[in-house]
């Protein structure tokens, strides 16, 4: 974004606005003349996507919030009258719940994306570094619209995460009660958790803009992790990566549309259909899917103070990525050894992620604690020794070059 | 992107067409419920289903106030001093010209069942008062007469008829 803006608009009336307020060449430099390198894959849509859900979460919500009563009197009755009273109240709640999880699966696929391209490398650190902001920001926002509900699990989610401050010595349970307002979660809790939950939507977009700016004065990575070098190394963003999106895109919300119309509880669970009751703790407390490797690890560790430190740590230590991974070269495609560490990161992590759905006991503790300690062993110890003893493939001497072999 | 020349259309110009045309009908699609969801949903149009109201406690005389989809509805008792006030007016003089009769039902002329929201920006108006015997408005002086007309201030309209029918003589079902 250095530089004047090339764009220089037809009609009379857009020469107008912008010689007074210039968003016509902002969208110019930004989306439609931005260079992108040329060989990103389906993998960097995941981006855009993340912004058209949000986009879709914040409009559904709204919408929602128009029939919803925040007050345990009437908070689960208002969710049921949305579903049964409000014209396409069905539609709209199934949207934004399962937006939920299409936003998350997005995000996944989006950080594993990161990490196996090493997007998080110099100079890209804060755009990494903003990313695991938004990502902290999206699950605060998914915990507490989950809690709404104020369902069974909505109600004891609340209280088993918000008991997690009590593990802070000394001020711990002042802390709880202050979230609590009041001796236990109640109406105050799910007054301010609405409150909050309308608000950090707005944040997480503010955040976004961030995210976008910093990835725009750097550029892109992409699969081969080395920076354009000429012209020939890039596209222009419109037309071709705004029509490879829209497809990629069209893609991903026909996946979402598939859990909307035909299995719209699927993701969710059974017990969120009963009434919240602060007598009755359902047998197995589970959060909902995209939380489950981190309480995996919350519960593998038997302390409950360094339970809820490893449970921090393990979505901190993301930000640090950029200084444990020692390496000099960029992308999983040139480093065999990182790579198949890689993988079997995911694997734990999807690993983590079904030992979360288990009851705490017998072999699913043992094996949680394996992968819990791989979890951590992948950044602490392997990302900063293969820097410095693996072999890596050598590099092709440009983006052209790799994609059009030495004729380029 | 290389310049065709127009004569000829391409497949680019049709998949560019073909893929604005759905995408419109798309974007039209999704803001059909975005829109719908304001609408009345299903339990306030249950809510605001007919009632019965039973005329037998309403003495000579007597306006009775009860609600029908939120709205104030005034149930008239007319005396015959009453009926006979609304139906001598000549009716060409009024602001908003009708005669009683098409404001009553046949064979039910003690009888007036008017919605009570003023004509001119929604008060509600004042039984037995004002120089028409009818109502007044006090927000901004609007004057009704035994027959709900506006006979004097601002509002443009007599007072408005809801949907009525007379289940027996002594009963009323209103919507």
């Amino acid at each position: 974004m250095s530089g004047h803006s090339t764009y220089k608009p037809q009609s009379k009336v857009l020469q107008w606005i912008e010689r007074r307020l210039p968003i016509g060449g902002l969208i110019h430099s930004s989306f439609v003349v931005y260079p992108v390198p040329r060989n990103l894959n389906y993998l960097w849509t995941f981006g855009g996507i993340l912004a058209f859900m949000l986009g879709v979460q914040i409009i559904t919500g709204i919408v929602l919030a128009m029939h919803y009563i925040p007050h345990v009197d009437f908070a689960f009755r208002s969710v049921e009258g949305i579903m049964r009273d409000v014209n396409y109240g069905w539609l709209l709640r199934y949207l934004h719940a399962n937006g939920a999880s299409m936003f998350f699966l997005a995000v996944y696929v989006h950080m594993f994306r990161g990490i196996y391209y090493c997007s998080y490398k110099e100079p890209r650190e804060v755009l990494w570094i903003l990313g695991v902001i938004i990502y902290l920001l999206m699950m605060a926002t998914g915990f507490m619209g989950y809690v709404l509900v104020w369902g069974q699990m909505s109600f004891w989610a609340a209280t088993v995460i918000t008991n997690l401050f009590s593990a802070i010595p000394g001020v711990g349970d002042a802390i709880v009660t202050w979230l609590w307002g009041g001796y236990a979660v109640g109406n105050p809790t799910l007054n301010r958790f609405y409150s909050l939950h309308y608000l950090l939507p707005f944040v997480i977009a503010g955040v976004v803009v961030l995210h976008i700016w910093a990835l725009h004065v750097v550029g892109q990575n992409n699969p081969t992790g080395i920076e354009p070098k000429s012209e020939k190394d890039t596209v222009a963003f419109t037309p071709y990566a705004t029509v490879k999106d829209g497809f990629f895109m069209a893609a991903f919300v026909i996946l979402y549309a598939w859990f909307v119309f035909y299995i719209p509880n699927f993701l969710g669970h059974a017990d969120n259909y009963i009434p919240a009751n602060p007598a009755v703790t359902p047998t197995h407390i589970v959060p909902e899917w995209y939380y489950l490797p981190f309480y995996a690890i919350l519960r593998a560790i038997p302390d409950k103070l360094m339970g809820v430190i490893a449970l921090g740590a393990s979505i901190v230590i993301l930000a640090f990525l950029p200084w444990l991974d020692t390496s000099k070269v960029r992308s999983a495609r040139y480093r065999p050894l990182f790579r198949q560490f890689f993988w079997l990161f995911v694997i734990v992590c999807v690993g983590l992620g079904w030992l979360g759905s288990k009851p705490p006991e017998g072999i699913y503790v043992i094996l949680a604690r394996i992968f819990t300690i791989y979890y951590f062993a992948f950044f602490l110890v392997i990302l900063p020794l293969l820097g410095i003893f693996e072999k890596t493939k050598p590099l092709p001497n440009s983006i052209s070059e790799s994609v059009l072999g030495a004729k380029a | 992107m290389t310049t065709v020349s127009s004569a000829e259309h391409t497949r680019r110009d049709f998949l560019y067409i073909a893929t604005g045309a759905v995408g419109a009908v798309g974007a039209a699609a999704v803001l059909v419920p975005l829109i719908a969801q304001m609408n009345p949903d299903a339990s306030t149009i249950a809510a605001g289903a007919p009632i019965e109201v039973d005329l037998g406690p309403i003495a000579d005389g007597q306006i009775i106030k009860v609600f029908w989809r939120s709205k104030p509805i005034f149930i008239f008792h007319r005396t015959k001093k009453e009926i006979e006030e609304a139906q001598k007016v000549n009716v060409a003089s009024l602001p908003d010209p009708e005669p009683d009769s098409a404001r009553v039902k046949q064979g039910h002329d003690q009888w007036l069942v008017v919605i009570g929201i003023c004509t001119h920006l929604g008060c509600i108006p004042l039984a037995h008062q004002g120089a028409y015997d009818g109502w007044f408005c006090p927000c901004h002086g609007s004057q009704y007469d035994t027959s709900g007309r506006i006979r004097s201030g601002p509002a443009p309209k007599n007072l408005a008829l809801p949907p009525y029918k007379f289940a027996s003589d002594s009963k009323i079902q209103i919507g």
